[in-house]
């Protein structure tokens, strides 16, 4: 699985990307969020309010039960401030 | 339809003439320009960073609802990336039909669209150092008002 961040959620974590095998459990956004919420201090602050964070699966908007897939690119980010 | 994601500046005029260049059917374009302002203590430099690939995905679908919503002839969204300065143009929306409501109306829409789903995110530059835009619950209001009953 591909993940992406953007924002400040990529200089909190520290990473722009990178490539990650979630344990079984791991079935759906919510729970990869809990988990990636374990991986060390920087993934806990950046992650310590799900609500603010927005997921994209393959690029497309989705919302917390959306489930996963080992092939799936999954970016988190902000909400957006463009145009 | 079109979309472009670039860095380089664009020329209103040109973009806004070949819109509607070869096609005597439209009677009317509607154009919105978002430019870099100044924020409060004085002039801030800004970097667009956006999400390559989805940003140009979001994009044509928003284009696409438009097009579902309004009779266009022609529909054009370019939104540069990259580091900007107060002026600086930021965003080109333009819609063209053979009406002015539909050309007035699907314009709106779409600026408002794109401000809370196109993955563009603004780091500013200021005097305590860079800092990540916050989004504004207004521009959200902005957008549900297009929503569908």
């Amino acid at each position: 699985m591909k993940l992406l961040y953007f924002a400040w959620l990529r200089t909190k974590i520290g990473v722009s990307q990178e490539d990650v095998a979630p344990p079984a459990e791991v079935r759906d956004v919510a729970s990869l969020i809990g988990w990636l919420q374990t991986r060390g201090p920087n993934f806990a602050d950046a992650l310590k309010n799900p609500s603010v964070v927005r997921v994209a699966v393959n690029q497309e908007y989705v919302r917390p039960g959306h489930p996963l897939a080992a092939g799936d690119e999954v970016a988190l980010f902000p909400p957006v401030t463009g145009g | 339809m079109a979309i472009r994601v670039q860095a380089d500046d664009f020329d209103i005029g040109a973009e806004l003439a070949a819109l509607t260049e070869g096609d005597a059917s439209i009677g009317g374009v509607t154009s919105f320009i978002g430019l870099v302002r100044e924020m409060g203590s004085g002039p801030s430099a800004m970097t667009l960073e956006h999400y390559p690939g989805m940003t140009e995905r979001q994009l044509a679908e928003i284009e696409a609802e438009a097009n579902r919503r309004w009779p266009l002839q022609a529909s054009l969204i370019i939104h540069r990336y990259g580091r900007l300065e107060p002026g600086d143009r930021i965003v080109l929306v333009a819609t063209a039909s053979k009406h002015r409501e539909a050309a007035f109306e699907s314009c709106h829409f779409l600026i408002d669209w794109l401000k809370t789903r196109a993955p563009f995110w603004k780091l500013e530059e200021t005097a305590e150092g860079s800092q990540w835009v916050e989004a504004k619950d207004s521009d959200d209001a902005a957008a549900d008002k297009w929503q569908q009953r």
